[in-house]
């Protein structure tokens, strides 16, 4: 099922929440909407769902004009970020509701069959019988799953579905997620503010700032070409240092940089910590070293530059530094936005 | 205990002679404050012997009176009841313009005195009264009759379900019924099979209060109902005249009853507190990893 937003409004008294969002998602998609809180992600989610309605623009399912379609009707399955699981019935029970009030009458046997199949998807057999509170956050997520996929929704939306776990339980979640949506194929809707969710598990990947979609693309897309310095800040850990573009080269430190197409003056040059180096010799931007972080996977440095910008570097765990140590910061690879982008 | 060497309590403000005298004074005033006068009524009721206590009690003017009360809560409490819910549900699940106003209005029954409520009803529906005219005119007995008195009781009852419902619901938010909905249930379907479950133990108890209440409403149903005997009596108001007239055995046979209905109450709630404490939360709300030790089945 495609999904087709239109020119999507959204004000919540006087908080304008959604500006004007246009998106296509296609058919069998696996799409994140990222950005930080108050972006307006989840208030896009709960419009699809139908949980909000729009204050202007269209939503499409299909060929359908799903916008004034109430929730009940609409064919979403939606899963929220604490779940909300029904307290006082059995992991079954929750499972069953969406059938036992469907229009469509099934045969207690078949609500039974199909419970049994939808736990067995979601790797939860033979738990059946506990309630919500006997069970772990990441078993009642997959409940949570299993209870929205058993009305055969058109559309599965999450709302930060694994926002409430452990990181280690996230992780296999998130596998696990992509294994299922690879199975059922279900045009699936995400939202989340953790960028490396989003890019783990995500066809394409959609990142709002105050209510706009600012970039959207594949992972590799925003990754690897950011177009703008929020997208590249939100994305990771990433340095600014202010630089000078002059006949299409922006200058910092002594170091020229590629800046074609940039207006003559100052603008910014954001750099990631993997793409720097350290050196004790020239050439680069001499720094001094102010503390070194030890990971299991290599060294972060961090230094203030002879202009006094403050720079993180991630490097091999042989290179060799302490605090106080004088030396040279390389850049291997850096994106130049204009300053105020 | 705290090792007797370093003569440190446990815990701060864990002291054993501050603990000790504050465990012994609240027992010694509880027990004057509270435990005597009901070691008294009951005493009192059966001073002549238990058949002078059932010929008090079997006493028409005292029957009616019962009945009278009963008849009051049987129509209060369902009506407030309703209005409980609804009450909640408005405040906790929308946002609207006055919602705190309303809040405080509910509230109001608690801050004012039942008599001011009584005086107010008079004015209201009294001869001399804003709707009374009219109301008499069309052959409508409210005041010195059981529909005043129901009023009353409803005025001075009316945030008990609501204030027992409130919190509850606010902390459970929407998301349960925005889930029950978006899975395809109705409204109705919502209400009654992921609403009610989850705020059933907290209703229960708000409808107990305000049982107690309504059978034991003095103040306001004292002014509205005329307190004539043997038809506009309750019980609490049947104690008093049947005091006033020296028949202190009757008085206390009768306020025998209500104390009977008031330790029943107490046991209801106590019963309740504990089926409440044991009812499930919110699976957010309960420990994040790792399956919680089981608990009595909530259904």
């Amino acid at each position: 099922m495609k999904i087709r937003l239109d020119n999507v409004v959204k004000t919540f008294d006087t908080f304008r929440a959604v500006h004007g969002v246009s998106l296509d998602i296609g058919s069998g998609e696996l799409v994140a909407l990222l950005g930080p809180s108050g972006s307006g992600k989840t208030t896009i989610l709960r419009m699809v769902a139908g949980l909000e309605f729009t204050d202007g623009g269209t939503i499409h399912f299909g060929d359908q004009d799903a916008t004034d379609i109430p929730v009940r009707d609409r064919g979403v399955g939606f899963v929220f970020q604490h779940y909300a699981l029904f307290p006082h019935m059995t992991v079954a029970e929750n499972v069953a509701f969406g059938m036992k009030v469907s229009k469509v009458k099934r045969s207690a046997a078949e609500i039974a069959a199909r419970v049994d199949e939808l736990l067995r998807l979601v790797r939860l057999e033979g738990l059946g019988n506990r309630f919500p509170n006997q069970i772990s956050g990441g078993q009642r997520q997959r409940v949570a799953l299993a209870r929205a996929l058993a009305v055969d929704p058109k559309v599965l939306l999450l709302d930060e579905p694994f926002g409430a776990l452990d990181a280690n339980v996230r992780r296999d979640l998130r596998r696990w997620l992509r294994e299922i949506h690879e199975e059922l194929g279900i045009t699936t809707l995400f939202v989340t503010h953790d960028q490396e969710e989003a890019l783990d598990l995500a066809d394409r990947v959609v990142i709002l700032d105050q209510g706009r979609i600012v970039q959207e693309g594949t992972p590799e897309q925003v990754c690897r070409t950011p177009n703008s310095a929020f997208v590249m800040n939100f994305l990771g850990d990433a340095n600014r240092l202010p630089a000078t573009v002059s006949d299409g080269k922006a200058r910092v430190g002594g170091t020229e940089l590629e800046a074609a197409g940039f207006a003559n003056g100052r603008a910014n040059i954001y750099l990631r910590p993997r793409d720097l180096d350290w050196s004790a010799t020239e050439p680069g931007i001499a720094a001094t070293v102010t503390r070194v972080i030890d990971k299991p996977d290599g060294r972060r440095i961090l230094a203030t530059t002879v202009d006094g910008d403050h720079v993180e570097l991630d490097v091999v765990p042989e290179t060799v530094a302490r605090v106080g140590d004088s030396g040279f910061v390389r850049i291997h690879r850096a994106r130049v936005f204009a300053e105020a982008g | 205990m705290s090792a007797p060497s370093r003569r440190k309590p446990p815990r701060v403000g864990d002291s054993p002679a501050i603990r000790r005298m504050l465990i012994a004074s609240v027992l010694v005033v509880g027990a004057i404050l509270v435990l005597a006068p009901l070691v008294v009524i009951l005493y009192q009721a059966f001073s002549r012997g238990i058949d002078y206590f059932a010929e008090a009690i079997v006493h028409p003017d005292t029957r009616h009176a019962i009945w009278l009360t009963a008849a009051t809560a049987l129509i209060a409490v369902p009506i407030n009841t309703a209005f409980g819910i609804a009450a909640a549900w408005a405040i906790t699940k929308f946002e609207f313009r006055g919602r705190r106003f309303l809040l405080v209005v509910i509230e109001i029954p608690f801050s004012i005195s039942p008599i001011v409520a009584g005086v107010a009803y008079l004015f209201v529906y009294g001869l001399q009264g804003l709707f009374g005219p009219a109301l008499d005119a069309a052959g409508v007995k409210v005041l010195f009759a059981l529909p005043g008195i129901v009023l009353a009781s409803m005025f001075v009852t009316a945030p008990f379900v609501a204030r027992e419902l409130i919190p509850l619901m606010q902390a459970q938010g929407r998301d349960l019924e925005e889930a029950a909905t978006s899975l395809g249930a109705s409204g109705w379907r919502t209400f009654f099979s992921v609403t009610l479950p989850n705020i059933r133990w907290a209703l229960l108890y708000g409808v107990v209060l305000t049982n107690a209440r309504v059978m034991g409403e003095f103040g306001a149903v004292s002014v509205v109902s005329g307190n004539i005997r043997g038809q506009t009596n309750t019980l609490p108001l049947h104690i008093e005249l049947l005091y006033h007239d020296y028949n202190t055995v009757g008085a206390f046979a009768a306020a025998s009853i209500l104390t009977v209905l008031a330790i029943v109450t107490i046991v209801a709630k106590v019963l309740l507190e504990r089926q409440g404490a044991g009812r499930g939360g919110r699976p957010a709300l309960a420990s994040p990893q790792g399956p919680v030790s089981p608990q009595g089945n909530p259904s």
